[in-house]
């Protein structure tokens, strides 16, 4: 069957897909990997001058990032975030769909409903979120407060002081906690999903079971239910911390490009938002360096949690 | 005998008793898991509320002290506003431009290579297939780098090309469709081979249209990614008339120190979140089949 007519033909249908990876796929990954280990290479230096100039092959740009006094803060904001909301949201998706997957009236109803943040723009909705949390005029001046916006309003209305949650002076953790809550409410429609599929897929027979013995609700959950959506499970935690390392929008839709509280730009960066904003300074090299550190990472962490997910899943 | 009958006896008024504690606890947890669901959903679509009621409100109305949970007036001339203020007008042009040029492009790419992968035997198909899926690996935000390189010595920046072109191939969406491919009977291949139907037309006539569900989700899918892309346009085009709908969005209402226009910037956030929620609506079986399988945003 396989003559040289046919492959011919084979490579043309493959023809324009290769073409594409290897410009925009192929090529780039080779050339971070270098331009990470050229010395300082930065394209002004490298195309502003008439002769070729060459750079020094060196970890020196490891270096730069690691010693980069933002690049801390960001991996400890992208860390925290992180090891925050994965677990939080995974644990409320769960109880989610164990809850949705017990019912019957509006089940398909009340599914759609908690799919409906998946298909939002999520710089859009952080715009909404920034204005539930915003405070109208001086938050430090109470007599030139307009409203205090509608989370601490209802703050108030059970007798709280209100919080400056991301204005002007506003505290670091209150800053975090409308990210942890925003990227929470974000996460959920697709672990629901995925939870909720492998649920409808499990066998009632050890539902059954349980019935007839009277396990309690608590231990049929624990140990039936947990258990039997293990891969599940891993596999929306595994994505969970991929995507958690590359969180970027979410900050900018609710503070913006400077990716922090006015007065206080940068604080909330993280990995992936340093590596956006070199990249137009043209520190090709910084930016490669970053770029395959953030690699490293999400390498390292996604095989941790194939370790873990290996002793503890059970197919 | 009256042994067993009084075991008999004990056993029904065990079960009775159960059936008794089981007709308490059954509707107090049935009960329970509503008001969490209700509860839930409630925190689930209060943002959308809250969106869409402070569109309509007059900027007065929306700085009262105490907020309202229905605007008095509606006053709609706070989408005109937002209308000119982001240029919404351009922006949403561009980006339905980008979108559909760059789907159906992608599309094309998408079924040839699925094709190829699935039915075509060529010299190296397994190890092609193993380089693929293992760029999957690899975060976007690595091959960025570069790209922004080579489309700056493309002389790309600002253009369409630039928004559409470095992401024309998906390997996911290549993945996706093979593996539906595979699932069609090699039979129908060989018949149509017999038949002297060429790969091409057995393509189109027979593989694309078992393969619809897959492909209706790839569409939706890519639309999706289209109209919510921000960083990637945010980098390559300087210029504000080329930029997509969340660049404008974002760009135009930047303004944090607490003085923003907020009716008019909700207004704005409705009309780009607007499109998004109809497609779902009529959609809402391939997006969610999609998704499932995919477990990436866009």
């Amino acid at each position: 069957m396989v003559d040289s007519k046919h492959q011919w033909k084979a490579w043309l249908y493959l023809a324009p897909a290769i073409v594409l990876l290897l410009v925009f796929t192929v090529w780039p990954i080779i050339n971070t990997v270098r331009l990470a280990f050229l010395n300082n290479y930065n394209s002004l230096t490298a195309v502003n001058q008439e002769e070729v100039v060459t750079f020094a092959v060196g970890i020196e740009n490891f270096k730069t990032v690691l010693r980069y006094d933002g690049f801390l803060t960001a991996l400890k904001n992208t860390a925290l975030l992180t090891v925050i909301t994965v677990p939080l949201s995974t644990l409320l998706a769960l109880l989610i769909a164990v809850a949705l997957n017990s019912i019957k009236p509006l089940q398909k109803f009340l599914q759609t409903i908690f799919f409906l943040p998946y298909v939002t723009n999520s710089i859009a909705i952080g715009m909404v979120f920034a204005a539930m949390f915003n405070v109208v005029g001086n938050f430090k001046i109470p007599r030139l407060v307009s409203t205090y916006g509608l989370v601490n309003n209802i703050i108030m209305f059970f007798g709280g002081d209100p919080i400056n949650w991301i204005n002007a002076g506003s505290g670091y953790w209150a800053n975090m906690f409308v990210l942890i809550f925003y990227i929470i409410w974000n996460a959920l429609p697709f672990k629901i999903l995925v939870l909720l599929g492998g649920l409808q897929s499990v066998n009632k027979q050890y539902y059954e079971a349980a019935k007839v013995d009277s396990t309690p609700r608590w231990r049929v959950f624990t140990k039936i239910t947990v258990p039997l959506l293990s891969p599940m499970i891993a596999y929306v935690v595994i994505t969970g911390f991929i995507g958690g390392f590359k969180e970027y929008s979410s900050i900018v839709g609710i503070f913006g490009n400077t990716m922090g509280a006015p007065g206080n730009e940068g604080a909330l960066n993280t990995i992936v938002g340093m590596i956006y904003d070199v990249l137009p300074k043209q520190d090709y090299g910084l930016a490669s360096a970053a770029a395959l550190i953030l690699f490293a990472i999400i390498f390292v962490v996604t095989m941790i949690n194939m370790q873990v997910s290996k002793k503890r899943v059970h197919y | 005998m009256s042994e067993k009958k009084a075991f008999n006896t004990m056993h029904d008024r065990n079960m009775q008793h159960m059936n008794l504690l089981q007709r308490i606890t059954k509707p107090l947890t049935i009960t329970g898991t509503y008001l969490f669901l209700f509860a839930m959903a409630l925190i689930i679509l209060f943002p959308f509320y809250w969106m869409i009621i402070s569109s309509l409100k007059t900027l007065a109305e929306y700085r009262e002290a105490v907020p309202t949970f229905w605007p008095r007036a509606m006053i709609f001339s706070n989408y005109a506003e937002a209308f000119s203020t982001g240029n919404l007008g351009r922006l949403f042009l561009n980006t339905a431009y980008v979108g559909v040029v760059s789907t159906i492009l992608s599309l094309v790419i998408t079924v040839l290579t699925a094709f190829a992968l699935a039915r075509l035997e060529f010299k190296g198909k397994n190890a092609l297939f193993a380089a693929l899926l293992a760029t999957m690996m690899i975060p976007g935000e690595l091959f960025t780098i570069t790209n922004y390189q080579t489309v700056i010595n493309f002389k790309w920046m600002d253009t369409y090309t630039v928004l559409i072109v470095p992401f024309l191939v998906s390997v996911f969406y290549i993945y996706l469709l093979r593996q539906n491919f595979m699932q069609i009977p090699n039979e129908l291949y060989l018949a149509a081979k017999v038949d002297g139907t060429s790969d091409l037309k057995y393509l189109i006539k027979v593989m694309v249209p078992l393969a619809l569900p897959t492909l209706i989700s790839i569409t939706i899918l890519k639309m999706m990614g289209a109209w919510n892309s921000y960083v990637w346009p945010n980098l390559v085009t300087k210029k504000d008339e080329m930029q997509l709908i969340t660049n404008g969005l974002r760009n135009a209402f930047n303004d944090t120190s607490g003085n923003t226009n907020y009716p008019v910037q909700m207004a704005a956030v409705t009309l780009v979140s607007a499109p998004l929620f109809l497609v779902f609506l009529f959609l809402r079986k391939y997006i969610m089949s999609g998704v499932s399988r995919s477990g990436i945003k866009g």
